[in-house]
């Protein structure tokens, strides 16, 4: 991973110092190893700090929605899962393409602290990838692990490893899409009957406590004024209630993204309660996918989404569930 | 009809959302037709069904709906060319995600009525109100502080 990083602060460095940009979005240093931070460089001594390691698992996207506004170019650092978002936001004309300069980079899957954690390794202090190894130093010396084992649950269903748009590239090894089917978690719930799935969600969303990191995180969840923080809403804060209020927020921010949610991951990243918010999301998806034709979110800069688009043809509302009567 | 909701003595809460150029007149041609339609559908006069945000359903629920029922022109006859074509999508998507979460799925529904059409509107009214009798109160998406509040 070292090899990369150092090729990506070195381009950093050339495209800060000829002016060519205004700025690098990237990782820093976090407080450990383990939590670099999204960043923006706009000096060469600020790229002292620049990072890129196995937990460099956030998508950069988002932040050019505020930082691609001020004056000059801004180049970013994009793994290939990152540039459907920015694909999206192109289309949604959130970012303007002229404004950005994209370097697609080496991913071969981003590692889970928490996993690592929960296999018994902490106060980690350097990871280094052979392949399909994964060797982890900590306070209390050396651990290896495999790949799978500690990979990030959105880079076990990776969609891709074809960035959807570039300037340029720093990639140095082949890269491997994901093992997993994204939908397989989707159809097993499909599978249960609704007092199951309710108990299931009622299980799962109540644990939520509204700190709106899914929200925040999510390079789609675009709008300047969001429904969530309007006290009118009835839905903006969190409720003694838990039955209700959470579910109409998560109903909410599902649909909301609905055709748009390029299934980054990153909602379910950043849960702090771990609640699998990517199942829901995958739901939709998967409906569009079965009754109005496979899409891809982020995959171009043009065109319609499926909710703003539709078809003579199209199937009546009865119709999706149509063939699972009982 | 009022057999039904006698017989059991729970009464659903219907919301219907009605299309103003179609459904709604179709409500009306029921009436001076003197067809009955229940008297706890509560009808919501919307300008066309695709007027209607996925939050008014959830909304309409939160407040104590037991069932939601959207009504529009027909496709292809949408008094703004287009508008149903978008609901058909939209309810599609949100009624089958509904029902991911365990929302019964008898509890929404999409009818196309035309202005035309009093004695649909009727029948389709007296069956949805059946369907969601029979399932009884919806308990599953509710906001329990406003049933107790009643
Ligand atoms: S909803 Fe989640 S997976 Fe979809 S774009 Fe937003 S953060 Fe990414
Ligand atoms: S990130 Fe998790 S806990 Fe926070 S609002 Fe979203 S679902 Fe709830």
């Amino acid at each position: 991973m070292r090899d990369i990083e150092l090729k990506m602060i070195e381009r950093a460095k050339a495209l800060l110092e000829s002016g060519e940009v205004a700025r690098v979005v990237g990782w820093k240093k976090g407080e450990f190893y383990f939590d670099p931070m999204p960043a923006v460089f706009e000096t060469v001594e600020e790229l002292n700090d620049f990072v890129y390691n196995s937990f460099c698992g956030a998508n950069l996207s988002k932040y050019l929605i505020k930082v691609s506004k001020n004056p000059g170019k801004t180049a970013i650092f994009l793994k290939p899962c990152d540039s459907f978002s920015l694909n999206q936001l192109f289309k949604e004309h959130r970012v303007i393409r002229e404004n950005i300069y994209v370097i697609a980079i080496e991913c071969q899957g981003k590692l889970s602290v928490e996993k690592m954690k929960k296999l018994g390794v902490s106060a980690i202090t350097e990871v280094n990838e052979n392949g399909e190894e994964i060797v982890v130093s900590s306070l209390y010396g050396e651990t290896k692990f495999s790949r799978d084992e500690v990979l990030l649950g959105k880079c076990e269903t990776c969609k891709s490893k074809v960035h959807q748009v570039k300037d340029e590239e720093i990639i140095l090894r082949e890269m491997q899409a994901g093992k997993k089917d994204r939908f397989e978690d989707v159809e097993k719930l499909e599978a249960m009957s609704e007092e199951e799935r309710f108990t299931f969600w009622r299980e799962q969303l109540s644990k939520c406590i509204r700190c709106n990191a899914c929200r925040n995180v999510c390079p789609a969840c675009s709008c300047m004024k969001c429904v969530f923080d309007n006290p009118a809403s009835g839905i903006a804060a969190k409720a003694n209630d838990d039955k209700f209020e959470e579910q109409l927020f998560h109903i909410i921010r599902a649909f909301h993204v609905a055709g748009r949610c390029t299934d980054c991951g990153e909602c379910s990243r950043v849960c702090p309660q771990g609640i699998p918010l990517h199942l829901l999301n995958r739901k939709f998806i998967k409906d569009i996918d079965g009754l109005y034709g496979e899409y891809q979110a982020g995959e171009t800069a043009e065109g319609k989404t499926p909710l703003t688009s539709y078809n003579e043809e199209d199937g009546e509302p009865s119709d999706v569930f149509k063939g699972e009567e009982k | 009809m009022q057999e039904v909701t006698e017989k059991k003595e729970f009464t659903p809460n219907i919301v219907a959302f009605c299309c103003n150029w179609c459904s709604y007149a179709g409500a009306d041609l029921a009436g001076s037709s003197r067809l009955t339609y229940p008297a706890n559908v509560k009808i919501i006069r919307v300008p066309c069904s695709c007027r209607v945000n996925p939050t008014f359903v959830l909304k309409a629920f939160q407040q104590g709906a037991d069932g939601v029922i959207l009504c529009g022109c027909h496709p292809g006859d949408c008094h703004y060319v287009t508008g149903n074509y978008y609901t058909r999508r939209r309810m599609a998507l949100l009624f089958s995600f509904l029902n991911y979460m365990g929302i019964e799925k008898e509890r929404t529904r999409v009818e196309w009525v035309s202005a035309a059409e009093g004695a649909k509107f009727s029948e389709v009214m007296n069956d949805f109100v059946k369907t969601v009798t029979a399932l009884g109160e919806n308990k599953r998406l509710t906001d329990l502080r406003v049933k107790e509040g009643k």
